[in-house]
């Protein structure tokens, strides 16, 4: 369904440097149960960030006051594993827009930009420089410009450009999903599926 | 002439219109749901006010969150059962083949497909689950979506994808013994890591995979996610066709002969290129286990967990944040670790022939004291046969509790859930944290390996044990 036009976003940074992120983690498969979509954000990194009695683990970056806002900085080859969109209602759901790391699975990046969640590929060694700078300042701010496909350290100006289909740009900047194009072209796919 | 792959035969014919600069508008031939990944689906196409385009295009299982015991009874969990309820509503509602709890046909998705020979050569096939690339080992290409792409199957039975890479993974020699389909797989994962094929379509060839039944071969492709991969498919051939021929939806009479013809030019050109092409030694490889939390941390079950030489960084610190999960150190074997429990089920290993193997070598035995062995078949089909070939009579004398079909202590959405702190010997796929029930520590392998193990009580090699 639609969801809110991407443009520019300017955001401090949640950085989450864990490797191989799974799904799992993100919402843990018994969180799955719902038949609408409210209401993940509550149960995003449910494991990670309660323990058995749903305390929260003080340790964990979501349940640390020191950092907040609407980008997630994650290690490398995030969101593996299942298929589940609801990981990334989770994400969106709990106030993310954009989620940054230099390796991401397939299916999550996909996923990502069905619903309007950003996923942002840079290099291990641009990854390195925002984690350093965030941990120096979480107030560190990073400008993410879909148009211009470029993120950028507002503190010091390090940027770099990153990669994304003119397709899925447009539908990003306007809040547009597939279905809508989809419906379009109804005719030219009915006549695809008379030949087969 | 060109020559080309299977992948780009069966993809390129199924491309309705190419965007320029972006995805394909790509053609599903068949769409599997089930009762956890489609309900939002269904919502949308209310709120849109649009329905669904090709219903017989598209079949429903509840399997994710149905309990394994009681099947005939209301399912307790309030949550489950809503969820299982709006899968019947829908389906009646659009008019959608189902099969329900309790049906001749009810099962796991993946295992229902094939058994029924609604999964055939040089189809599109998708379903809002990952391990939809289990389908692929008939020569399909089959892979699994998000719920936003399960609305669009179900609108316009179509899909916006960019063409993956192709990757060609080859296999050749003979297995050794107690190597299975299952140790193939985890041998290749551990060797190109969970991420090694991320952005590819694989294609598995080779003699030791010709060599496979199709239910090995099934399991194979079922795990290609587990290395990143889009999906995973083989070539269809006379093991395929045997496999397919008399099954219900399968074409019959004259149109199979013509059908066969045609499922026959399915195979990559010689001299087709791939973007990138890896070969083992079929006669390397020996049975598998994992011992981390990631399908790619697999090792020979006669070898030392690694130790972090060479790691440094976040790979390091990630690396010791998994065995500190699963309570093991670098360096140390892992033979004879001490095992809580065993499962053997799920869409990668919950077939008839992963339940005759166990009970073959269970015959006569006792499962182990410390051990809570539950098998769980992935389809009353499967069930049934079990029953029939008097499987189920050995695997209950020797102390393993059979349970119904479903996706189970796979991924434990329902009460089949693996204790905090306790280790599970499992046939199922993912070794993630938690993915067994919160705190959970699963070590994936083959079911030899598990009968092993649920007789030993402990971390075994199948070799050493019969």
């Amino acid at each position: 369904m639609a969801y809110d036009k991407f443009n520019i976003l300017t955001s401090t940074v949640v950085p989450l440097p864990a490797e191989n992120v799974d799904t799992d983690q993100i919402i843990p498969a018994r969180f799955l149960k719902a038949t609408e979509r409210e209401g993940f954000g509550d149960n995003l990194f449910r494991d990670w960030r309660y323990d058995v009695e749903g305390n929260p683990k003080k340790e964990f970056v979501l349940n640390d006051p020191t950092y907040s806002g609407k980008i997630l900085l994650s290690g490398k080859n995030f969101g593996s594993g299942s298929s589940r969109e609801h990981a990334v209602w989770a994400i969106y759901d709990y106030g993310f827009r954009a989620v940054v790391s230099s390796f991401f699975a397939d299916i999550f990046k996909n996923n990502c930009l069905n619903i309007g969640v950003l996923p942002v590929t840079i290099s291990p060694e641009f990854a390195e420089v925002l984690f350093k700078a965030v941990e120096a300042d979480p107030k560190a701010e990073v400008e993410i410009d879909i148009d211009k496909q470029k993120i950028t350290l507002l503190s010091t100006g390090a940027s770099e450009s990153f990669d994304i289909n003119s397709y899925k740009k447009e539908n990003m900047k306007n809040g547009f999903d597939d279905i809508d194009y989809l419906l379009n072209i109804k005719e030219e796919i009915a006549a695809f599926a008379e030949n087969r | 002439m060109e020559k080309n792959t299977l992948f780009d035969k069966i993809w390129d014919s199924h491309v309705v219109r190419s965007v320029p600069n972006g995805p394909d508008v790509f053609f599903i031939d068949k769409h599997f749901i089930h009762e956890v990944t489609s309900p939002v689906a269904f919502l949308n196409l209310e709120k849109r006010g649009i329905g669904v385009l090709h219903p017989d295009r598209t079949v429903g299982t509840p399997d994710h969150n149905v309990p394994t015991v009681d099947q005939d009874k209301t399912i307790k969990d309030k949550l489950s059962r809503m969820q299982v309820e709006k899968l019947r509503e829908n389906c009646k509602k659009y008019g959608i083949e189902l099969h329900d709890l309790g049906s001749d046909h009810h099962g796991i998705v993946h295992v229902i497909g094939p058994e029924l020979g609604i999964t055939q050569p040089g189809m599109t096939i998708v379903c809002g689950d990952s391990h939809t690339s289990t389908h692929g080992a008939f020569g399909a290409i089959a892979f699994g979506i998000g719920t936003s792409e399960v609305e669009m199957v179900l609108a316009t039975q179509c899909i916006m994808q960019t063409k993956a890479k192709k990757m060609r993974i080859t296999i050749d020699g003979t297995l050794g013994a107690g190597v299975t389909s299952k140790d193939i797989i985890l041998y290749i994962i551990a060797k190109i890591s969970a991420a090694g094929a991320t952005g590819y379509f694989v294609e598995y060839a080779g003699s030791a995979i010709r060599s496979l039944s199709m239910e090995a071969r099934m399991t194979i492709c079922n795990m290609s996610i587990e290395m990143g991969a889009r999906g995973g498919l083989i070539a269809p051939d006379e093991t395929t066709f045997a496999y397919l021929k008399g099954k219900q939806y399968a074409p019959k009479g004259e149109a199979w002969d013509k059908t066969v013809a045609y499922w026959k030019t399915l195979k990559t050109d010689e001299g087709a290129v791939f973007d990138k092409e890896y070969t083992f030694d079929g006669t390397d490889i020996e049975p598998m286990i994992t011992y981390g939390t990631n399908p790619g941390m697999g090792i020979k079950i006669k070898g030392n967990i690694p130790t972090t030489e060479g790691m440094e960084g976040s790979n390091k610190i990630s690396y010791l944040k998994s065995l500190e999960y699963m309570g093991f150190a670098p360096g140390e074997p892992i033979k004879g670790k001490k095992v809580d429990y065993v499962f053997v089920g799920s869409c990668t290993n919950g077939r008839i022939e992963d339940i005759r193997s166990v009970a073959a070598f269970v015959k006569g035995k006792q499962k182990a004291a410390n051990i809570t062995a539950w098998i769980v078949p992935g389809s009353r089909e499967v069930e049934k046969m079990a029953h029939e070939e008097g499987l189920v009579k050995i695997l209950e004398d020797a102390g393993f509790e059979l349970r119904q079909p479903g996706c189970s202590a796979c991924l434990a959405m329902n009460d089949d859930k693996i204790p905090s702190g306790k280790y599970a010997v499992s046939t199922s796929n993912r070794n993630f944290e938690g993915r067994q029930g919160p705190g959970a520590r699963t070590l994936l392998a083959s079911p030899l390996t598990v009968a092993a193990v649920a007789v030993t009580g402990v971390i075994a090699d199948p070799r050493e044990v019969f």
